[in-house]
């Protein structure tokens, strides 16, 4: 049976990654990412309504007045759950104030008047700087430990495919103008575990074929790595599927406050798959071929 | 010929996992502190004041922030959320129920030490120790005591120097704790304060004194008790939706991996109760994050059985015995495993070691779910599997998914 030429096709890979990448990142330049009230300026509405209330009724009341209401915006409070806490992604005006407070009396008579403040978003904005720079710090050791167990080579592709990864998920999530909030930075986290562990395992079986076979040209190195790819092929497609097993059950049956988080582990984890195979292995063989070349112009 | 003896060992280990995982998975569950976002909590609104001589700034509002986060940390409650609201209003919200007085007192009391000569004059304050104040019992009277140590040494030796033979009293808030004679002069910089009348009395003094001085004073405008962000019946739903996940990798593990993949299953639940128990035992919260950080456990582990099952698999297709691919194979995949699960877990602890409040959460579930992971997948899995080859009940690598009857 003739196998696809993942390795000979890697322009193509790179291409298809590169104009995700580059449309994701033209789109958040234009319109920028869609921040949920976890990182935006908002208000915080607080009510005691007197009586129990449902949340849909609550979300029911505020779209009537014409606010967007966010997947987890509204909590109860209170020892009897009585008192309604409602995130709005906007700032309101002392009218816009007014207005709500009628329609909230009119809905429930026995409400007592509704504090309203208005939150920054300080917190979110440093969880999420520290977010960029824990993942970049993570790299780095990455790096470290990928090149002394691999080499140097090896560590920088894989960091690539990470980046890679995160960076799909961001892109999908600008395109589709899916809201992001603080969930979606535990989901990227996740992708760049599972990221670089499903390449280091395609790695390990490059370095095993590299040490029984000789590389001489780059049609070799080609061969054993394309080789590489399929035999570790059927590892890699089960693996993915049991993790998105999981993530899909999540994403159709969890809660509804769960669901762009789980999207984005979706999202991420094919990417993560794909780019252990597509990105990050022909990347190494970019990278090897070229210094075989320069090793072989030395010595003619 | 079937070794009885290791079949039986097998069917033991086998029994006694899922007997204990099916027996106790529920109350350890209850064990587990769950984060704001899965179980509630409640809710304080602060308004910080100006401090006499010193109007609030941006940076004071930080400076606020840091301490009501330290004094939250000091309360066993870990990733508190706290929110800055309009110019100087401070939102701080707290998982779990517990005694809510006295968390509010925790989080804006101000424990203020003074060291007094006898003329009245303060010596030293709180500020001038190091935030390693601790309890402990008097070896001779078995009283409970606070051990500090002062930031400069020289500062208080020259307090002793001073004072030698004198009274140096100690008060906490304008209250004289003990009044005791400096007997000799101290170079270590280390004390101890006495006149406590409780371990708990003690233990919370040496709390506020770690947490430091809050900047600005804090006046409380609101306090409410607040429902999880997720919701009790998202969260009910979620852990569904979670199981239904697990339990179609059982069946696709099953289905295409045969008789190794009911070991992997079996190792899988193994997993999932230890992680349980460290949960539990070590007081780690669970937050949505850290529920992230165990599915991705969860694949790991499967991907570490996927791994030594398709090395075993190559093994058998190159035509040699069940018993020796199955040594041989995971022999080799133990090497890929330990790789990969390193390279992840140097994340995790990079995360935990840099990150704050959610990304050290996760951080932290990421390193407890990788270690059990290797624990369960590359050890107890691989056990199993050797020790079932070895009863020598099944000689037909169909049974290892692998096609093409009985194995020479």
């Amino acid at each position: 049976m003739k196998r696809f030429e993942i390795v000979r096709n890697r322009r193509w890979f790179f291409l298809l990654s590169g104009t995700i990448t580059v449309a994701g990142l033209l789109v958040m330049l234009l319109f920028g990412l869609n921040l949920g009230t976890d990182f935006k300026a908002g208000t915080r509405i607080q009510i005691n309504l007197n009586t129990s209330f449902s949340s849909t009724d609550i979300r029911k009341l505020f779209q009537s007045e014409g606010y967007s209401i966010g997947q987890d915006a509204i909590t109860s409070a209170g020892t009897v759950n009585q008192t309604a806490i409602i995130r709005l992604s906007n700032t309101i005006s002392a009218s816009q104030e007014a207005k709500l407070n009628q329609a909230i009396k009119a809905k429930y008579p026995h409400a007592a008047g509704a504090e309203i403040d208005t939150v920054d978003p300080i917190v979110a904005r440093d969880l999420s700087r520290n977010a960029i720079y824990a993942v970049l710090l993570s790299s780095l050791g990455i790096v470290i430990y990928v090149a002394i167990r691999f080499e140097f080579r090896f560590a920088i592709a894989g960091i690539i495919a990470l980046l890679h990864d995160a960076f799909i998920v961001i892109s999908v999530f600008t395109l589709l103008r899916l809201e992001v909030d603080l969930t979606f930075i535990a989901a990227v986290l996740t992708i760049v575990g599972y990221s670089i562990n499903d390449t280091i395992v395609i790695f390990d079986r490059i370095r095993e074929n590299l040490k029984l076979t000789k590389v001489k040209t780059v049609e070799d190195l080609e061969n054993l790595v394309n080789g590489s790819l399929w035999q570790t092929m059927t590892r890699s497609i089960n693996t993915v599927m049991t993790v998105l097993f999981a993530a899909l059950m999540l994403f159709l049956f969890g809660g509804v406050s769960i669901h762009n988080f789980c999207f984005a582990l979706i999202v991420g984890l094919i990417s993560g798959a794909y780019s252990s195979i597509f990105i990050a292995s022909p990347i190494w063989v970019a990278w090897r071929a070229r210094s075989l070349k320069v090793q072989k112009a030395a010595k003619s | 010929m079937i070794k009885w003896s290791r079949l039986i060992t097998f069917l033991v280990i086998v029994a006694v996992i899922l007997g204990m995982a099916g027996t106790t998975s529920k109350q350890i569950w209850t064990k587990i502190p769950l984060g704001l976002d899965l179980q509630g909590g409640f809710d304080v609104l602060y308004q910080i004041q100006d401090a006499p001589g010193k109007k609030l700034d941006a940076d004071g509002v930080k400076a606020t922030v840091a301490a009501l986060t330290q004094r939250a940390n000091g309360l066993g409650v870990s990733e508190p959320s706290i929110d800055v609201e309009g110019t100087r209003n401070v939102r701080v919200q707290l998982a779990g129920v517990f005694d809510q007085a006295q968390a509010r007192k925790a989080l804006t009391t101000e424990a203020k030490l003074e060291f007094k000569a006898p003329d009245g004059e303060v010596l030293l304050t709180g500020a001038d120790l190091k935030s390693n104040a601790a309890y402990e019992a008097d070896p001779n009277t078995g009283k409970p005591d606070v051990s500090v140590e002062f930031k400069n040494p020289v500062k208080f030796d020259q307090v002793t120097k001073t004072y030698l033979g004198k009274g140096v009293a100690i008060y906490l808030n304008g209250r004289m704790l003990s009044d005791p004679v400096i007997s000799s002069e101290i170079t270590n910089g280390k004390a101890v304060i006495t006149g406590m009348s409780s371990i708990d009395e003690a233990t919370n003094l040496a709390k506020l004194l770690n947490a430091g001085a809050l900047p600005f004073p804090l006046k409380q405008i609101s306090s409410v008790a607040v429902g999880p962000s997720l919701g009790a019946d998202a969260l009910h739903h979620t852990l569904e939706a979670g199981v239904v996940g697990i339990v179609v990798i059982f069946l696709f593990m099953i289905a295409v991996y045969r008789v190794p993949g009911v070991i992997a299953c079996v190792a899988l639940v193994a997993y999932m109760f230890l992680l349980l128990c460290v949960f539990a035992g070590l007081h780690v919260t669970l937050t949505l994050p850290g529920l992230a950080a165990l599915v991705l456990g969860v694949g790991m582990a499967v991907d570490a059985n996927i791994i030594t099952y398709e090395r075993v698999k190559d093994e058998l297709r190159n035509g040699r015995s069940l018993l020796s691919s199955v040594i041989s194979g995971s022999r080799r995949a133990l090497r890929t495993i330990i790789d990969s699960n390193l390279t992840t877990l140097i994340a995790g602890a990079v995360m935990y070691w840099f990150g704050t409040g959610t990304i050290r959460g996760f951080g932290v579930a990421l390193m407890v779910s990788i270690v059990v992971s290797l624990l369960t997948a590359a050890v107890l899995s691989r056990y199993l599997l050797l020790l079932f080859t070895r009863s020598n009940c099944v000689r037909n690598t169909r049974l290892f998914g692998v096609k093409g009857g009985a194995s020479k």
